[in-house]
């Protein structure tokens, strides 16, 4: 006796949940980070974040939906405090409002929703100006000295040995000093000249293995001119290590902002930063804890959030990589 | 090897210079210090000016004013060629003697920053890294982003205004609640257990172990009337001196060789022994004197580690000497905590400092200075470390994981050498080479972390040297400040890589 035979066909693969779908590069890295449970997570903390600062207080002439401005001088009511309530009535709390003033009111009775609202744009402006700017020259002198290699090379590389032995903090506390009269955008562009010398160590690394490569080689011969082989072989492949060592960057940024804001030399009145925010009522801080709590607490949860969203982005970029964790 | 750190000085030396040059012509143009005098309109204006002018060297140009300001400042570096000359701040100071001052401070504060984040960190690492995805390692992970995501002023001012007040006071009345001591039990016992690790049994053994022995502790020491009045006494150096030599050879050598165990608890015993013998001598020791004590109780530990180690006789003395440095360590806070009920005296109770490098007026010899300089310390390097301990952790923890995945740890496995042997043998020794790198790239971050943590917690440091000059456009100060981490960053820098080529031979010199 032997056994009935199934009749149908053995099952294939794509009926046991095994298919095998082609993916380019590009498709895998998006899935790899979209399946990054505490990445996306921290990407919709961060959106939020930029949406609430965005819309609240407006961007240049367009008004926010938010009654107060950072600016207006009001009376104090019931000393400043804090009027947003997160604890239901059924616990016993206030029930769950909003109030006149959520994040309470400054010694003048300007509204510190408003106040931070602003800061948190300003910081977060500033912040992808030197990400950006920042990765973009230190990419452009990385990839020059990785790629041309000789006179190039040193002359570059020795030039970035030069900056790197200066405390970043400091430098930037020298030149941010005039640059903050000029506004936040100024300052933001004067910081970006001090802190791609990473970056530009790491692309410069990358290029130095790239540039021997057979495809390059194959360009070379063809007789695809240096930037070309530069912008369309070689840039592509360090894509990843660029855009996770941005983010990171930018966080970087928020942090030495709010920094140089808080010891003086960063953003100057009338603007104001999360930084500022902090510095202005560091001496209300036994009385009215909550003008110093609002703005770090801003602080936090963009550098921590973009901090997760460039580790998920490593993860995903990592060939090595097959399992997503958490 | 010659060739190479020749040359490494030499660019070290190249970098330096023009380092400090740009560094000069950005702080000669960040501000005028005229500006000042400039609005001022009261009588003699003309006068000031022109001493002011006179004082900073203002009518030379810059590029050649920077060569002036070098020949002075090379009379710092290099010995032997004459009076160190950085110049006079505005107030007409003398800046190198402010310098000298200010650097101690600093410097103090981050040597103790360095050492205290590179043993919290590394030890982090490597546990994280041995128990890989647990819940520990999850912890240490998330630990870590949160550090590195805070900004350090905003932390320094939290644990100035709410850690070092509640501290005090409850320093002040130290009453342990049973609540409290039971969420310290259960906080340790979960430490300890996630890691141990192993299986369900002795998890929660070990879970049980550290519970008791936190949460017990916590409560006799509290009950007893410890913390108003701490300190060790010659048997608690004792019983920590023993459970060093047992607990370091189990770490360091196992119990296989009967040898460096000996060796270790002979140097436990005779740490002891010295402890009592020199009670006279140790009871206000002078600096040299504690300094010449330490380096006389090294060599007896490698003495008695050559004497009995017998075959394992390296083993020995390593074991001997960290049984020796626990030991001392222990001896010297057994001491500084004499010192206590004085200090808690004179200090009204407020025993955490918030302000300053030391409590003014207060001398209480060796030990009450020591004590002072501690809770001095506290804060500002608990505040400092934060960022260099992720970082630490971080770099351990995956530098060990690559060297634990090597073929050679394998086989190393494979031909039945203990976990313990492959882990502190073979894995540490190539895992821990890329620290000597970090090290010195994390100087540069402290440096620029103190200028915060000094202008927080108003030390008299270079940090606020620096902020205090930049503020007041005061141009020689601050190009001390760049001077001095340039110096060492450059200094460091060099060490790490020489340091590197040496202990890690893949590494071509050229």
């Amino acid at each position: 006796m032997s056994t009935p035979v199934d009749p149908r066909p053995v099952a294939s693969a794509e009926a046991e949940g095994m298919a095998i779908v082609a993916r380019t590069q590009a498709q895998l890295v998006r899935r790899r980070f979209f399946r990054h449970r505490l990445a996306m997570a921290s990407l919709v903390v961060f959106m939020a974040v930029l949406l609430l600062s965005f819309s609240a207080t407006g961007i240049g002439p367009i008004p926010g939906w938010w009654k107060h401005d950072y600016t207006t001088v009001a009376t104090v009511v019931d000393g400043g405090r804090p009027t947003l309530s997160v604890v239901p009535t059924f616990l016993g709390g206030d029930g769950v409002h909003l109030g006149e003033h959520p994040f309470g009111q400054d010694n003048k009775g300007i509204d510190y929703f408003a106040l931070t609202m602003r800061g948190t744009q300003i910081s977060v402006m500033i912040a992808f100006i030197v990400g950006t700017l920042g990765s973009f020259i230190g990419v452009l002198i990385g990839a020059a000295a990785g790629f041309f290699r000789g006179w190039t090379e040193t002359i570059l590389m020795r030039f970035t040995d030069i900056i790197i032995i200066m405390p970043l903090l400091a430098i930037c506390a020298v030149i941010a000093n005039q640059a903050g009269n000029a506004g936040p955008f100024w300052l933001a562009v004067v910081i970006s000249l001090f802190t791609w010398t990473g970056l530009a160590r790491i692309v410069r690394g990358e290029f130095l293995s790239l540039r021997e490569k057979e495809f390059v080689e194959a360009a070379r011969a063809a007789g695809t001119p240096a930037w070309r082989i530069i912008r369309k072989h070689i840039l592509p492949n360090t894509l990843g290590v660029i855009l996770v060592s941005a983010t990171l960057s930018l966080a970087g940024a928020v942090i030495l902002e709010t920094s140089l804001s808080f010891l003086g030399f960063g953003v100057k009145p009338p603007d104001t930063s999360l930084g500022r925010l902090i510095s202005d009522y560091q001496s209300a801080f036994v009385t009215r804890p909550w003008l110093f709590i609002w703005p770090g607490v801003f602080i936090v949860t963009i550098a921590l959030t973009v901090n997760f969203i460039g580790d998920g982005l490593r993860d995903a970029f990592d060939p090595r990589q097959n399992k997503v964790r958490s | 090897m010659l060739a190479f750190i020749v040359r490494r000085v030499i660019a070290a030396f190249g970098i330096l210079l023009a380092g400090t040059f740009i560094a000069y012509v950005l702080v000669a143009l960040s501000g005028d210090p005229l500006q000042r005098l400039r609005e001022d309109n009261s009588p003699g204006r003309e006068e000031r000016i022109a001493s002011m002018t006179e004082r900073l060297d203002l009518d030379t140009p810059v590029p050649l004013r920077y060569v002036k300001w070098l020949g002075g400042a090379s009379q710092c570096v290099l010995p032997f060629l004459g009076k160190c000359d950085l110049g006079q701040s505005v107030r007409g100071q003398d800046v190198s003697s402010l310098l000298g001052n200010a650097m101690t401070s600093t410097l103090q504060l981050i040597t103790v920053a360095t050492i205290t984040a590179a043993i919290i960190g590394v030890m982090v690492g490597i546990i994280t890294a041995l128990r890989q995805y647990s819940r520990l390692d999850y912890t240490a992970t998330l630990a870590s982003f949160l550090f590195v995501s805070l900004p350090l002023f905003w932390f320094a001012v939290l644990l100035k205004q709410y850690i070092a007040i509640d501290l005090n006071d409850w320093l002040a009345d130290p009453a342990v609640s049973l609540p409290t001591a039971a969420i310290v039990g259960v906080v340790s016992g979960l430490v300890w257990a996630s890691i141990i690790g192993g299986d369900r049994r002795r998890v929660w053994t070990s879970f049980a172990g550290a519970f008791v022995v936190s949460a017990g502790g916590l409560l006799v020491l509290a009950e007893t009337g410890w913390f108003r009045s701490p300190g060790l006494g010659p048997i608690v150096v004792a019983v920590v001196g023993l459970a060093a030599a047992v607990g370091l050879t189990a770490l360091l050598a196992g119990f296989r060789y009967r040898n460096v165990l000996y060796a270790a608890l002979a140097t436990a015993v005779a740490g002891i022994v010295a402890n009592l013998a020199l009670d006279s001598v140790l009871f206000n020791p002078s600096w040299g004197v504690l300094f010449l004590l330490l380096l006389l109780a090294v060599g007896i530990a490698v003495g008695i580690g050559y004497a009995i180690g017998g075959m394992q006789r390296r083993q020995a003395i390593t074991t001997s000497v960290w049984v020796t440095i626990v030991m001392g360590t222990t001896i010297v806070a057994d001491r500084m905590l004499t010192a206590w009920d004085n200090y808690f005296e004179f200090v009204d109770g407020r025993v955490i400092a918030t302000f300053g490098s030391e409590t003014p007026n207060y001398d209480g010899g060796t030990w009450g200075n020591l004590l002072d300089t501690v809770t001095h310390l506290a804060l500002p390097t608990v505040a400092l470390i934060l960022v260099s301990v992720a970082t630490y952790s971080r770099y351990t923890r995956a530098s060990m994981l690559e060297v634990m995945n090597q073929d050679y740890v394998r086989t190393a496995r494979s031909k039945g050498l203990t976990d313990r042997t492959v882990v502190v043998r073979h894995a540490l020794r190539n895992g821990l080479i890329p620290i000597t790198t970090l090290m010195a790239f994390d100087l540069a971050g402290l440096i620029g972390g103190a200028v915060i943590t000094e202008t927080v917690f108003g030390w008299q440091g270079m940090g606020f040297m620096f902020v205090d000059a930049l503020r007041n456009v005061d141009p020689n100060p601050a190009m001390a400040f760049f001077l001095v981490t340039g110096i060492v960053a450059v200094l460091f820098n060099m060490l790490a890589d020489i340091a590197y080529a040496y202990l890690d031979p893949r590494i071509r010199l050229g």
